[in-house]
């Protein structure tokens, strides 16, 4: 028994123990922070006002449309190519399984920059492209440097590595997925495709979404690489400008501002789609009382 | 072809299986009897789970076969021109799935999809195979849910169920398909003790409304009870097998006498 009167134990606050550490973390972080905005404001090399003049300007505005079309376009492409390889790898033939293993393999190791220019020069490897039975008889030819544009090139290469990346993120979050799921289907007579489409897609989600994210984020920024080939993007278009005027930190400001922006609004996208693939563990969250986002 | 109502329900013959260099089934020869419950016991590792996830080719046997109904599962046999069988053709997996769609499984984990509700759960199979309308699927799933005693819960998700309503659920989730016969993979085994009664309970009524089912379990009780015959299985061979009676109580191998008064 302790030398204090259970009355006096029973009526004591119960407080936390003192934490001097975060006291003295928070003080450093806000003086950082505050240092950070003086110098944004006060630095007139930051040149707020070009900035401001051309954030909006009619060719900043169409490099910002093709970057996120290019980022739309090879994500959703990709994406779907992506389930597809992993369906494949998981449950396909050992031979189209192979094939998947070796499209990863292959576009995983060459970097994005390299992958862009082999389809930009594709003419010069290959100068036509005959359609026809292969060893056999040609029923037409094409020149290919009429087909691959550089946004085509930019388009190709950035689906291929976006379904390379997002297959072993589906793979993955398939992995994740209890195998008594697939089994208790399969018991029920669903069938293959529809086990998978219906029972384990769903609840590979919640573990697909959040590095689909990073992958989604990291491709928008990506495409910042096209201007390489002559692409105008967001990043080329004020590339383009500061050539001309030699106005570089606020236009690369313009840029790093709208790519900052168009990253929130993502982030923001991802809570939501998140919480949605949670429900059925949510639940039993509000049930018990228990907050587990 | 549909045989008549004296010759069996399902006959296994023969059924073997290993993984690797170990052999699971030893070449198992059962008969189940229309209406009837045949409850499976056996010390773990034995093959009982084996045994049942052969029945409905979740396992691919290795040799020997399933017959439900005069229907060989998971295979089409291929004969010559005097009508010998030449060999057993695997089936393509959606004739594999029209034959699963009658047998329903219960697992031992419930293995009900956390994703949807509980009449979503229901109502998936019965749609996914063309059998119902989602109304009529629908109607259907709540009066399974009142017959296992859960009427009401059909928004509830699985994960807001205990264990016991959770494996009601399967049951009623199995039986949503009207299957010809009900295979249990220890069903309670997973559960609280508590929650074993309500269970077995409804597996119970089941039994006497006549489904025909194999329930593989560690309760003798229910076995005594219920069940119309046991088969005693270890070391992947069908020891003996018996009406319950018999088989509880005067067990021909000392092997069984041993697990009974160890599971007593």
């Amino acid at each position: 028994m302790s030398s204090y009167s259970d009355a006096d134990l029973l009526e004591a606050r119960l407080a936390a123990p003192p934490r001097p550490g975060r006291w003295l973390s928070s003080a450093i972080t806000l003086l950082l922070a505050a240092m950070l905005v003086h110098t944004l404001l006060t630095n007139q090399r930051f040149q707020w006002g070009v900035v401001g003049q051309y954030f909006t300007s009619p060719s900043v505005m169409d490099g910002l449309e093709l970057t996120l079309w290019l980022t739309a376009a090879t994500m959703a492409s990709g994406f779907a190519l992506g389930v597809i390889v992993a369906y494949v790898r998981l449950w396909g033939s050992p031979i189209p399984r192979s094939s998947a293993f070796g499209f990863v393999w292959l576009i995983r190791s060459v970097p994005v920059l390299a992958q862009l220019l082999f389809w930009y020069e594709l003419a010069s490897l290959y100068p036509k492209l005959s359609f026809g039975i292969p060893f056999g008889p040609s029923f037409g030819t094409t020149d290919t440097a009429h087909l691959f544009s550089g946004e085509l090139a930019a388009f190709v290469t950035l689906t291929l590595d976006v379904a390379a990346f997002s297959s072993e993120i589906v793979r993955g979050g398939i992995l994740s997925v209890d195998r008594g799921q697939s089994e208790a289907a399969q018991a029920l007579g669903l069938g293959r495709f529809r086990t998978f489409r219906r029972i384990v897609l769903p609840q590979a989600m919640p573990a697909i979404v959040p590095a689909s994210g990073n992958l989604l984020i990291g491709t928008l920024k990506s495409t910042s690489l096209v201007s390489v080939i002559a692409v105008v993007d967001l990043l080329y278009a004020v590339q383009l400008i500061y050539n001309a005027n030699f106005e570089v930190i606020p236009l690369l400001l313009v840029a790093t501002l709208w790519y900052i922006i168009l990253t929130t609004v993502l982030s923001i996208g991802q809570y939501y789609v998140e919480r949605y693939y949670s429900r059925g563990t949510r639940g039993v969250a509000a049930v018990k009382g228990v907050d587990l986002t | 072809m549909t045989q008549n109502d004296a010759s069996p329900l399902l006959r296994i013959r023969g059924l073997r299986k290993s993984f690797g260099s170990h052999t699971v089934l030893h070449g198992i020869d059962l008969d189940i009897q229309r209406g009837s419950v045949t409850v499976i016991l056996g010390p773990s590792g034995s093959g009982k789970s084996t045994l049942l996830r052969c029945i409905n080719h979740l396992e691919k046997p290795d040799a020997g076969f399933v017959e439900l109904d005069g229907e060989i599962i998971g295979y089409r046999p291929v004969t010559t021109s005097q009508g010998k069988v030449r060999r057993l053709q695997e089936l393509r997996s959606r004739e594999i799935t029209r034959q699963r769609a009658r047998i329903g499984m219960v697992f031992q984990q419930f293995n009900l999809f956390p994703h949807l509700t509980v009449l979503e759960n229901l109502v998936e199979a019965p749609v996914a195979l063309g059998q119902a309308s989602r109304q009529e699927a629908a109607a259907r799933a709540r009066e399974l849910l009142e017959r296992v005693g859960l009427g009401g819960r059909e928004g509830a998700y699985p994960k807001q169920l205990s264990g016991g309503q959770q494996q009601r659920v399967a049951i009623a989730r199995a039986l949503a398909l009207q299957p010809d016969l009900l295979l249990f993979d220890e069903p309670t085994s997973a559960l609280d003790p508590e929650l074993v009664g309500e269970v077995l309970r409804v597996i119970k009524d089941l039994a006497l409304s006549g489904m025909s089912m194999i329930v593989v379990t560690h309760e003798i009780g229910f076995a005594r009870e219920v069940a119309d015959n046991v088969a005693f299985i270890d070391g992947g061979r069908v020891l003996e097998s018996g009406r319950p009676e018999d088989v509880l109580n005067s067990a021909a191998h000392e092997r069984t006498r041993a697990f009974l008064d160890a599971v007593l």
